[in-house]
């Protein structure tokens, strides 16, 4: 089974279908990447390399802008894109504190 | 699909037909909860759920849905307990009661000497009227009479891509087949205004729906915060765009046929989609403080039962109407499936397709319809929320007719 899955043609991001673990071996566009930490279930990688400022496009349309330069099979998250409607609130960022 | 997909409703007087035969014990004040529940909590059964508003102060929304839930098809007599110098006007409350021809009944703890007078008198009545409905007639009754809403909570990335458009598949066929189908939260199809108002049934309808996500973005904007919470993130969303497009794939590819706010019933099968989020500037705060204010909201614009699909794995139900769960993850699945009615996360491990899903969870709303416990009605869950808003009315061309 294929560990990553393209939900859409026009996607700059690939699905993990299944978790990778730390130190698995994925092929990603014909490029044997290493991943050094493990990435769960339903989150994003890089399908190829984006831009700061470049949307990030899943399901077709854009979820979002690149907050950094990303190489393609970099786990996309909350480190390196951000909404371009309403910020996103996590734990750690409670209350304005960034911890 | 089950070629059988008729089933027995229990006929009210207003013409309109449930799937239970419920009996609402409400308490019209936190201040007769207690009550409310030694009452309620007796009968040990399912057949009574609790409800109830817990704010002192009046509020024509908080009236509006009550009155409507307490006339819900699904609802066979109700026991209204109050305390006596709340705000909320039972009198009209009883009478709207009355006159939808269900049994009714109204305790107030002053008046009739405290906690222990009036949980005896109650929990007496609420004995007899357990025989009396028994008596509710019972009549064929088929899709196309059946109203079904959607939500989606706990939500992780794999929501958007199994069990939602599942549940998108499951609603073009009930609606094909005649239902009504609601689904709702504005605040989570921000983003995607402009591709949602192309399936609109009308030119105006495009225009009513494409304004009330700017309406949810000024207002999340507002209280500065959208509807995403910190598991959501965990579970791979990364922005309320993202969760946005996971969620309005529940509403499946159907045309829209209408825009409705909560408590108002739709008149025609079709897809509507709810506007949850308040008039005007935030008043009382958040649209919706939680998952269950928006099943309430559902059910008092007529749900019969509710599809809620999860991802990292929400165990609630709902008083009044059944909750079918519909597992995204393969993971949260095999941790939680005592609590989950269907695991679409099989379609992530290539075990189904999206079509299968969608089929097992039509078949699944027959079965519930015809009687069968959903997991969470199996498990006691009856959770009721219910707080302040404020709405004007919905616009003429946001309903069919126009």
């Amino acid at each position: 089974m294929k560990k990553l899955i393209l939900l859409h043609v026009l996607d700059n991001v690939l699905i993990v279908r299944k978790s990778i673990e730390a130190g698995e071996q994925v092929v990603i566009n014909g490029n044997l990447l290493l991943f050094k930490k493990g990435i769960e279930v339903g989150h994003k990688v890089a399908a190829r390399d984006i831009q700061q400022g470049e949307q990030i496009i899943k399901y077709g349309i854009s979820i979002g802008s690149a907050t950094e330069n990303i190489s393609v099979g970099t786990h996309i998250h909350l480190h390196n894109m951000k909404s371009d409607y309403l910020p996103t609130y996590t734990l750690e960022k409670e209350f304005g504190n960034d911890k | 699909m089950t070629n059988n997909s008729t089933f027995k409703g229990y006929l009210r007087q207003d013409g309109r037909k449930g799937i239970r035969n419920v009996i609402a014990v409400v308490y019209l004040v936190e201040c007769a909860h207690h009550v409310a529940r030694e009452i309620s909590s007796s009968f040990g059964g399912r057949q009574i759920h609790l409800i109830g508003f817990p704010g002192c102060y009046p509020n024509q929304y908080a009236d509006r849905i009550m009155n409507s839930i307490c006339t819900h098809p699904n609802v066979g007599a109700v026991l209204l307990v109050s305390l006596g110098c709340e705000s909320f006007n039972r009198n009209r409350l009883k009478d709207n009661i009355e006159k939808s021809g269900r049994p009714v009944h109204l305790v107030g703890i002053q008046k009739t000497g405290g906690t222990r007078k009036t949980i005896d008198e109650g929990k007496k009545w609420v004995s007899e009227t357990l025989e009396k409905i028994k008596a509710v007639p019972l009549v064929d009754m088929g899709l196309h009479e059946l109203s079904i809403g959607t939500i989606c909570g706990g939500s992780d990335a794999t929501s958007g891509i199994s069990a939602n458009p599942a549940v998108g598949r499951a609603f073009d066929t009930l609606v094909a087949k005649g239902a009504v189908c609601i689904f709702e939260e504005t605040g989570e199809m921000i983003g995607l205004e402009n591709m949602m108002s192309t399936r609109a049934r009308t030119p105006a309808l495009a225009g009513e729906l494409q304004k009330s996500v700017e309406k949810a973005a000024i207002y999340y904007s507002k209280m500065g915060h959208g509807s995403f919470a910190p598991g959501n993130a965990d579970g791979g969303l990364t922005t309320i765009e993202e969760k946005s497009m996971g969620a309005y794939s529940k509403s499946g590819n159907s045309l829209i046929t209408g825009l409705i706010k909560p408590g108002d019933i739709p008149a025609q099968g079709g897809l509507y989609l709810m506007d949850v989020v308040p008039d005007g500037e935030p008043v009382f705060g958040f649209p919706n403080i939680n998952d269950n204010a928006e099943i309430v909201e559902m059910i008092a614009s007529g749900s019969h039962l509710i599809l809620f699909t999860t991802g990292r794995g929400s165990v609630v139900g709902s008083a009044i109407s059944p909750v079918i769960k519909i597992c995204a993850n393969p993971e949260t699945y095999d941790r939680l499936s005592d609590d989950m009615d269907i695991n679409a996360g099989k379609i992530l491990n290539g075990h189904a397709t999206l079509d299968e899903v969608g089929d097992e969870i039509v078949n699944k709303v027959i079965w519930v319809a015809k009687g069968g416990q959903s997991c969470s009605e199996e498990l006691g869950h009856q959770e009721f929320i219910l707080t302040y808003k404020k709405f004007e009315p919905i616009g003429p061309s946001c309903l069919p007719g126009f």
